[in-house]
């Protein structure tokens, strides 16, 4: 589990994926699941379209008045006896996050799904500092198990086979009887849980991220389908949620409306099983709850995106949607991508975060076929998002020499309507000459990245534009 | 969009498109056949590319550059069709992206996006057509493009004129609204990735038992054309506007032989 990225070699990781086969391979069980549960659960709901354009209009506001809801927020938080910590950038956010482990004497911290502690490099930090981080999500587990990162925001193993999870649990827990079925996601889920329950009550911290932070109240938000970020965070005696800054929405009210459309366009659900509210430690009368509670909010590059033409990506909610029916997620998985956020909410998220000369290749890889963006509830502009980081790297001229030769080329012929009437007349004539009596082209010279994977056909032989004059004079 | 009075004749200029215009270009006849049939009188002003592949490349500057030509060169007809829902929804879409800051030129760009059309919705949506005079023996898969789709909302058009041509049987293939692979300069920059999409939507395509392969958009139709015949597939592909003109008869997209009766 690293977060040091490998997104500059997208193209070599795309390809190890595509020719292993089993990352596709897995994916392809499942990636009909997600598209059909969402359909029905957006179809059982006439009103879908109205919630998300109120969604997006909730997010819009708030990113508009970012530093006064966060202020809210943070004044919320203390009133309610918890603590609040700002951290610039990942380092400072991990060493706030070791600190209080520290202080608290913690040895062994259990930890709910979160992708911000993912983008910081948390559990790699915490070990290296001698506590030990437990993953207490089914899909977190496992990967910790395999000591991978995950390849989906909502579905981190979503890469693997069934029997590949099974031969982890058995490699992992030697005691098990080998008759005992593990082929269902509940069996794992109950073997799972016997190894993490000693853990939860081990734990001196638990850690979790948040879906939203309600600056009216200075509550965090998690939602879950298996529970154990509520164990996470009421049983040890700190708890800590690690947030990004644009998590924070105004009011409950606000927070329930983006709720409805989330689980939908995630997993079909109408709600996620356990949605779960914290707010401050555990008062005088409560039953249970920590002792501390800590929020530590991460910028990490996301404030200067306020302003930018990459404001919206601001508004996402990491719902998974978009890559759940990305054609190229599809193919090459979520490790391919190189980072924590793959598909297309990191083609556009990543490049901001980590740089786009190291990123650049994300936004490059998509076809623009819109699906993202049609399924998005936040009504996020993907593609175009995509087409701006392209348009920054051509200013910039990072994008390679033979890709701007080529558009060069080709644009100076389309800019002159006569020499690109003669240029294509003759090119057209000449394919055909080559092409003789055939259909296609197996191989056509300077074409090979294309011919390499499928034929060319052959132009009829004349252009349209030089027959259509033709015909006109007739 | 004010439509003329009824009885006159629009004037239709028809943009090609670039691929069109060098591959194949009778899918150009085709469209100039169907607008004259529903009673345009067709033109086809000089005309090159609409600057899509600057546009995707991020090349802001030549795209404008280019959009501008095509501005200049077409907004003087009533009605702009382009049989590509990618360049269709680039001239329709993000023209006026293109020139939002531009005072002098947003109003020409919303202008000639406002009555720029794809082939099939104008038929259908704007030209009230309901039948072609058509036929076609055998089983067609029509596949979704996603600019058409997606941009335009191109879906029931294409599907209720083919359900008019005479003998035709149209199946869905599985997953028809799912991208080819193709995606303009991403066939080439990114190949392998390519080559699983497409590969997956010939499957589907092979599996709906089709005869003939339709869409509305060549660069698609190129690129699923080109792996089917790669794969040693019989099917023929087409651009949708040959069948419902009735212009079927050149050799189907990347296949070799003479022109039929
Ligand atoms: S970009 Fe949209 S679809 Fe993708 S994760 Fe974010 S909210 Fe969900």
């Amino acid at each position: 589990m690293s977060s040091r990225p490998t997104s500059h070699t997208f193209k070599d990781n795309a390809a190890k994926a595509i020719q292993d086969g089993g990352v596709p391979r897995a994916l392809k069980n499942v990636r009909q699941n997600f598209i059909d549960k969402r359909v029905k659960a957006v179809e059982a709901l006439p009103e879908f379209e109205a919630l998300r354009e109120s969604a997006k209009e909730i997010k819009n506001h708030t990113l508009e008045h970012l530093d006064l809801y966060l202020e809210r927020y943070e004044q919320k938080v203390k009133e309610s006896g918890g603590h609040v910590h700002f951290a610039v950038d990942a380092a400072e956010a991990r060493a706030i996050v070791l600190d209080i482990c520290r202080k608290a004497g913690a040895r062994t911290v259990t930890k709910g799904k979160s992708m911000i502690t993912e983008e910081i490099g948390l559990n790699a930090h915490l070990e290296a500092n001698g506590v030990v981080p437990v993953e207490t999500d089914l899909g977190e587990y496992i990967i910790q198990l395999r000591g991978e990162a995950p390849s989906h925001i909502i579905a981190p193993a979503v890469h693997l086979t069934k029997d590949q999870i099974e031969a982890d649990f058995r490699r992992v827990h030697t005691n098990l009887d080998p008759k005992r079925d593990l082929t269902e996601k509940t069996s794992l889920l109950t073997e799972a849980r016997t190894m993490l329950r000693e853990k939860f009550l081990v734990a001196d911290v638990g850690i979790t991220g948040a879906n939203f932070l309600i600056a009216e109240t200075g509550t965090s938000v998690i939602v879950t389908n298996e529970g154990n970020g509520d164990l996470t965070q009421l049983l040890p005696r700190v708890h800590v949620v690690v947030a990004s800054i644009e998590k924070v929405v105004p009011t409950l009210e606000d927070t329930s409306q983006i709720l409805r459309v989330l689980a939908r366009s995630a997993t079909g659900q109408e709600m996620s099983v356990y949605t779960t509210l914290s707010t401050g430690p555990r008062r005088a009368t409560d039953v249970d709850g920590p002792e501390e509670y800590h929020v530590v909010l991460l910028d990490n590059g996301r404030s200067a995106m306020l302003g930018t033409e990459f404001q919206d990506m601001l508004r996402c909610i990491r719902c998974a949607a978009c890559m759940n029916h990305c054609p190229v997620y599809h193919q090459i998985g979520g490790h391919a991508y190189g980072w924590i956020y793959p598909g297309p909410m990191g083609s556009v998220l990543t490049p901001s975060l980590i740089g786009v000369d190291k990123a650049g290749h994300l936004p490059n890889a998509s076809t623009f076929c819109g699906r993202c963006e049609s399924v998005c509830p936040m009504k996020i502009p993907l593609p175009k998002m995509m087409r701006h980081w392209r348009e920054r790297e051509f200013e910039r001229n990072l994008n390679p020499a033979v890709a701007r030769y080529g558009l060069g080329f080709w644009a100076f012929f389309a800019k002159k309507p006569w020499l690109y009437r003669l240029s294509t007349r003759l090119a057209a004539k000449s394919m055909k000459l080559l092409g003789r009596n055939k259909g296609s082209f197996q191989s056509l010279p300077g074409a090979g990245a294309w011919t390499q994977y499928r034929d060319f056909a052959v132009p009829e032989g004349e252009t349209f534009q030089a027959k259509w004059k033709k015909r006109a004079a007739k | 969009m004010p439509r003329p009075e009824p009885g006159a004749k629009l004037r239709v200029a028809l943009f090609a498109t670039c691929l069109v215009d060098i591959v194949r270009p009778s899918i150009g006849f085709a469209a100039a056949k169907l607008l004259e049939q529903a009673g345009c009188v067709v033109e086809v002003p000089a005309q090159t590319c609409c600057g899509q592949p600057a546009f995707n490349s991020g090349d802001r500057r030549t795209t404008q550059e280019l959009a501008l030509q095509m501005i200049e060169a077409f907004e003087g007809y009533d009605y702009v069709v382009v049989p590509s829902g990618s360049c269709g929804g680039m001239i329709a879409k993000h023209y006026p992206e293109l020139f939002a800051d531009d005072p002098g030129l947003s109003g020409r760009a919303e202008k000639l996006a406002s009555k720029t059309f794809e082939l099939v919705s104008f038929l259908t949506d704007i030209l009230g057509v309901m039948k072609v005079e058509a036929s076609h023996k055998g089983s067609c898969t029509y596949h979704d493009s996603c600019s058409g789709l997606r941009e335009l909302g191109i879906k029931s058009q294409p599907r209720r004129l083919l359900g008019t041509v005479d003998g035709l049987d149209l199946v869905e293939m599985k997953d028809s609204e799912v991208c080819c692979g193709f995606g303009g300069t991403f066939a080439v920059k990114y190949g392998p990735i390519s080559d699983q999409i497409v590969s997956e939507k010939c499957a589907n395509i092979e599996a709906s038992g089709a005869k003939t392969l339709l869409a509305g958009d060549l660069g698609c139709l190129l690129n699923m054309a080109g792996k089917l015949s790669r794969m040693g597939s019989e099917i023929e592909v087409r651009h949708v506007a040959e069948v419902l003109a009735d212009m079927a008869n050149e050799p189907a997209i990347g296949k070799a032989g003479e022109k039929t009766a």
